[in-house]
């Protein structure tokens, strides 16, 4: 009986070490509030990229995004006026907005929120 | 019946110590998925062709074991990574040299928390008043609620290294910590002194 249970557990933990998720990029965050309800793909905003070229503060405090995922309101018209992502994606800083495909990459049917294995198995709000 | 099961358990022994083997070095290899693999990203998407892979830019930062596989602090620190401190003209860029060491009486070792490398990063408002006070002691701080995403697992767990890193935070022993309380003690009584003799 011991050894079939050692036989068991054994096979779990190899399935386990080749069994290696499909796993999006550290602290990725999709934004889908709006998105799929006006016929765009959600969008993923992937964090590395964007802190390789500014720090935490300049979105978190000169552009005013709220620090969590989802309490930020954000719509295409704030973009377009130079609210939020318009800040930079104006065709001077980065990219302007009339480049969709590129912010509105994701997977139909994605929920909000953020990603990229950051779960730590608790009752976590993330 | 017993001998089978313990040829059976051999095979698989062999078979777990080849995997176990072979893991350490997949696992200390750094390893970032192509923007179509993912899993968030829509392989139809022509994002998956123009944007950049993680890979290229990750890569070549200093390495790490967890998050983004990068060590954030040391990669600025280097100079690997020069990234915008402010976009808008007569922002005021703060940065702020000061430890708190808390957590001195806890099981866990004591928490040297460094205001240079967060600030380095954030905004003073980013964290005070609102998820943090700025009084010395007047913030309970406890793992359980920073577990579940609030105060330093704001960041810690969503997108600064995770809160696996148990040792990263506590990170001090607590003689060091309480001389340095002490030390820090000694010259704030000195400063409101010189202060008070003027």
């Amino acid at each position: 009986m011991t050894v079939r249970w050692l036989v068991v557990v054994l096979a779990a933990m190899f399935l386990a070490l080749i069994a290696m998720p499909a796993q999006s990029e550290y602290a990725d965050v999709v934004l889908n509030r709006f998105s799929e309800k006006e016929g765009m793909r959600p969008v993923v905003f992937p964090h590395w990229f964007h802190r390789i070229r500014f720090r935490c503060k300049v979105c978190h405090s000169e552009l005013g995004f709220k620090m969590r995922a989802g309490a930020n309101e954000v719509r295409m018209t704030d973009i377009i006026e130079g609210r939020f992502c318009g800040m930079c994606h104006d065709g001077q800083i980065a990219w302007a907005a009339d480049n969709c495909d590129l912010c509105h990459s994701g997977k139909p049917g994605l929920p909000p929120g953020i990603f990229g294995g950051h779960e730590t198995s608790g009752p976590g709000r993330w | 019946m017993v001998k089978r099961q313990v040829g059976l358990l051999r095979v698989w022994v062999v078979a777990v110590l080849v995997a176990a083997g072979s893991m350490p070095s997949a696992w200390a290899q750094q390893r970032w998925l192509p923007i179509a693999e993912d899993g968030l990203r829509d392989p139809a998407s022509p994002a998956v062709r123009l944007l950049q892979p993680p890979e290229e830019a990750l890569s070549k930062l200093e390495p790490d074991t967890a998050g983004n596989q990068v060590r954030w602090v040391k990669a600025l620190d280097k100079g690997q990574i020069e990234p915008r401190s402010s976009i808008l003209p007569g922002t005021e860029v703060e940065v702020y040299d000061g430890d708190v060491y808390l957590n001195l009486r806890g099981g866990m070792p004591p928490v040297r928390f460094p205001h240079r490398e967060h600030t380095l990063w954030l905004a003073c408002s980013n964290c005070h008043d609102e998820i943090f006070k700025k009084e010395p002691g007047s913030n309970k701080l406890s793992m359980f609620v920073i577990l579940q995403g609030e105060q330093c697992g704001v960041c810690h767990g969503a997108v600064a290294f995770p809160l696996t890193e148990c040792s990263r935070c506590h990170n001090t022993t607590r003689e060091e910590a309480l001389a340095a309380v002490e030390r820090q003690q000694a010259e704030r009584a000195a400063a409101k002194a010189k202060g008070a003799a003027r």
